[in-house]
């Protein structure tokens, strides 16, 4: 199977139902993206595939063959991605566990609706669950990451 | 978790396990702040060694806690475990309070396992009870000045000056118009005797103590680099699930590994003591090849094992008179002819702590003992439990502590349950191997909070006060049947059980009172919850005095403020939540304010929720929320702590409920048993109470009054009293 994650190609040696969270984790070897439930009910799984968010735990590895997959780690070459900047100006983390998760929601998020209200948040962010309770930080640092991304011009 | 460190449990058969050697700890670090100089090389600081850029120039350890390298990097050895409370950078701030190095050149990293990290007040090392900040408070600012000085005394003679023409500035020490870097004088000050005594600052010197600080994990936990147990791999590693019993009670029979052998990428199927173990070549192959196993189990003993069954006995039992736990006056007389006597029953489920990490442990088997990968918060506990599995010493097993997806108390297990099973694993297939719980293994795994009972008498005099007022508890034992036992249970109580309601603030100004406890068994295994006995006494006795203040037609704030002395710190607390909230000014129309307030864990908390119902069920709006936990180290820490508290014990309240039929669980994953989500996040202002008390724990505190104030709001908004958790108002 030949996935194309974060911009590198990679072949792996997995079967035809393989979640694609698996793929990533124990055979690609990046572990930024979290199991949490694996029947899509948590998000910390989400990625992006071909720009839109997708919960990886559900998602076989073939329906990823030939399109574009972008995990935590390549979110941004070193961690600027507004999204990024604003949840550690925002002091969003906690445990930590479902944060990459969240970070992909509201990248793509702001991606489609770069000026999300706070019910446009609640709705694209209420599948991503925090055992930790960061959310009102995560409010907080979403609509931060809208105005950091406009400020900079930045294509989120 | 614990309610007293009075009550220091004995460890488990660990090094620390002798009164004597406890004793010794504990003097060691009263009289010396825990310096421990050169007791040994601690893991990270080889790993340091070995791949540190300055190969020539070993990293300087003055104590266990910190280190120095000629780079200036401070690396501060954090005893705790990060599970999101925070110690990642308020241990560190209370290091660097006194060590006076840059806080833009600290790092940090979890101790391994030794004695020399116990629990100050514990004697084993441990992360739970909202203890960490205080239990370690002095310890470390003197460790941290130990250091200084050191670096001084090093800096002086490199200078040619005198120790006490020196002065610490932001990692630089200055004498006159020299300088030199920490990292400069590491090496030499690491020669150097560690000081006797050393002078702690004033609080009102404290420049990092007590300021806003950003944590300092949050880099690598918005990249994706932060490891945590699941993301462990070693060399030649196979990924475990274990098929465990299906039900509490049920017993394997036989089973048969063919089909899960048959499956691609499956490597080996073992038996260990609590099921059977299928090692893949990764998770999906393990997974794939449980699943295909055929297991047959006895379950004739866990016929029964309902909750409706459960439920029933419990109310049978609190009929009956339990262990008393706390008494005064005659209850039985001031009951006599009262008229006016008001009866309830509050009940609250069993719940599982379904931290978002699920459970996970890997295990490394070596000629020279074996090394351990886990969010853990319990180490030398675990460690002693994986020692006496393979035959070592507790000094051969090597706990490396990752970052914690979540801990809550289920990762601080006296069994040391998925640390035994993955040693277990290792030890009977031979492999090093990652064993992995899936969310439904997690949610079915046991070691819930205990499902409880409570049931209340109370008469109230011509004032409306309570003058009786008998309190019935019923629910399992935390403590019994562990290794705590001799040293938490005394004549019947398990203090755990009890915590919040036979030490209620409230009963000092009840005549007449007493609080008595049954401790049923069951095959159901139970455990700290955060929040421990105060996640059910809170709910139970809050709620019940705002009943007793509607039968008296009082406003529930002042019928509390009238029962709690003027002085006390739930007064304080009730007071700043009350004027912060507004308490008493019109709500819009359908909305009810309702209050709480709790000391738990050394901190007393106030919450007021402001409710209503949209489509059926209740909606909090908007929560206060004031505390007083004494001196504070980070604010920031206290009201991330806050909010979730508030977030973990709004999940229990409107959702959380594990059930049971014949032993098997009726939930398995977040579509049944659904933490809040942000679409029922309510805005939470979070208040600091000013006080130089002594400082309390932050960690847990923010959840107990929170369901008994949004159940105190719904009363208020709808005239209907909920008893029993979740709330239900159809």
């Amino acid at each position: 199977m030949k996935l194309v994650v974060n911009g590198q190609p990679h072949e792996v040696d997995a079967p035809a139902d393989m979640p694609l969270l698996w793929v990533l984790r124990d055979l690609v070897g990046l572990t930024g993206t979290k199991f949490g439930c694996g029947m899509a009910q948590c998000g910390a799984c989400t990625v992006h595939l071909d720009g839109a968010p997708i919960r990886s735990c559900v998602t076989p590895a073939v329906a990823a063959e030939g399109k574009s997959i972008t995990t935590i780690e390549g979110l941004s070459k070193d961690g600027t991605h507004p999204v990024q900047l604003a949840w550690r100006e925002a002091d969003v983390v906690q445990c930590g566990y479902c944060q990459s998760g969240q970070i992909m929601a509201a990248a793509a998020l702001l991606k489609s609706n770069p000026k999300p209200s706070d019910a446009d948040i609640d709705t694209a962010l209420s599948g991503n669950l925090c055992r930790c309770g960061t959310y009102q930080r995560i409010r907080l640092a979403v609509h931060r990451a809208a105005e950091l991304t406009k400020e900079a011009g930045h294509v989120a | 978790m614990w309610r007293d460190p009075e009550n220091s449990p004995a460890s488990a058969g660990s090094e620390t396990a002798s009164p004597s050697r406890r004793a010794f700890l504990k003097t060691a670090a009263v009289a010396s702040g825990g310096l421990v100089i050169a007791f040994f090389l601690p893991a990270s600081m080889r790993k340091a060694l070995a791949e540190g850029a300055p190969a020539a120039k070993p990293p300087v350890s003055p104590n266990a806690f910190i280190r120095i390298a000629p780079d200036d990097g401070v690396t501060v050895l954090i005893k705790h475990s990060e599970m999101g409370q925070g110690v990642w950078t308020s241990i560190p701030m209370v290091v660097a309070e006194e060590l006076g190095c840059d806080w833009s050149k600290v790092h940090v990293e979890h101790a391994p396992a030794a004695p020399e990290y116990a629990h100050t007040a514990f004697g084993i090392q441990m992360t739970g009870g909202s203890t960490s900040t205080w239990e370690s408070f002095d310890q470390l600012r003197t460790a941290g000045a130990m250091a200084r000085e050191m670096l001084v005394a090093a800096a002086a003679k490199k200078l040619g000056a005198k120790p006490a023409d020196c002065r610490v500035e932001n990692g630089t020490i200055v004498a006159g118009t020299k300088k030199v870097r920490f990292g400069e004088v590491a090496v030499a000050a690491a020669a150097l005797p560690a000081p006797k005594d050393v002078k702690l600052k004033d609080a009102k010197g404290w420049t990092i103590i007590g300021k806003p600080t950003k944590r300092l994990d949050s880099f690598a936990k918005t990249t994706g680099q932060a490891e945590f147990g699941l993301d462990v791999k070693r060399p030649g590693m196979a990924v475990a699930l274990v098929a465990r019993p299906p039900s509490f009670g049920a017993k394997l029979k036989t089973f048969d590994a063919t089909k899960a052998k048959a499956v691609a990428g499956v490597i080996d199927v073992v038996e260990i003591p609590n099921g059977i173990a299928v090692l893949g070549r990764h998770f999906w192959a393990a997974k794939q090849g449980r699943d295909a196993l055929v297991a047959e189990w006895d379950e004739s003993a866990s016929a029964n094992v309902t909750t409706s069954v459960l439920r029933e006995s419990y109310k049978k039992l609190a009929a009956t008179r339990g262990a008393v736990a706390k008494t005064a006056g005659d209850v039985d007389a001031a009951f006599q002819g009262a008229t006016n006597a008001i009866e309830a029953d509050y009940e609250v489920p069993f719940l599982a702590h379904a931290a978002m990490e699920p459970l996970n442990c890997t295990v490394e088997v070596g000629k020279d003992g074996c090394d351990i990968w886990t969010g853990t918060q319990f180490q030398t506990n675990d460690q002693a439990v994986a020692a006496k599995i393979l035959g070592l010493k507790p000094g051969q097993v090597r706990i490396h502590t990752t970052f914690l997806g979540g801990g809550f108390g289920r990762r601080a297990n006296p069994q040391s349950d998925f640390v035994a099973e993955a040693v277990q694993v290792a030890k009977a297939s031979k492999r090093t191997v990652k064993v992995v719980w899936t969310r439904e293994d997690d949610m079915h795994g046991g070691y819930y909070r205990p499902m409880w009972l409570s049931r209340f008498r109370s008469a109230l005099g011509e004032d409306g006060k309570p003058k009786a007022w008998a309190h019935t508890i019923v629910g399992q034992s935390i403590i019994a049947g562990t290794p705590f036992e001799a040293a938490m249970v005394k004549d019947g109580i398990d203090g755990t059980s009890v915590e919040g309601a036979a030490d209620s603030p409230y009963l000092a100004s009840i005549p007449a009172h007493r609080v008595d406890l049954h401790s049923p068994k069951s095959p159901v295994t139970v455990l700290w919850w955060r929040s421990v006995g105060h996640s059910h006494t809170a709910f139970a006795v809050e709620s019940f005095l705002d009943e007793l203040a509607h039968a008296a037609k009082q406003d529930p704030l002042e019928y509390r403020r009238a029962l709690l002395p003027k002085d006390s710190r739930e007064r304080r607390a009730l007071d700043l939540a009350a004027e912060k909230f507004g308490w008493g000014t019109p709500l819009p129309k359908g909305h009810g304010a309702g209050i709480a307030v709790h000391q738990s864990f050394g901190s007393y908390v106030a919450q007021i929720a402001e409710v209503s119902v949209e489509d059926g069920k209740p909606r909090v709006h908007r929560v206060v929320c004031a505390i007083d936990c004494g001196p504070v180290v980070n604010p920031l820490t206290v009201e991330a702590q806050m909010q979730s508290g508030i977030v973990f014990g709004l999940s229990a309240a409107l959702h959380g409920e594990i059930t049971l039929k014949d032993g098997q669980v009726e939930q398995g994953n977040f579509h049944q048993y659904t933490p809040l989500r942000l679409s029922e996040m309510p805005r939470i202002d979070v208040h600091i109470v000013p006080s130089t008390d002594k400082m309390g724990g932050c960690g847990e505190p923010g959840t107990p009054p929170i369901a008994p104030a949004v159940g105190n709001a719904l009363f208020a908004a709808t005239g209907k009293r909920l008893r029993s958790l979740p709330f239900k108002l159809a």
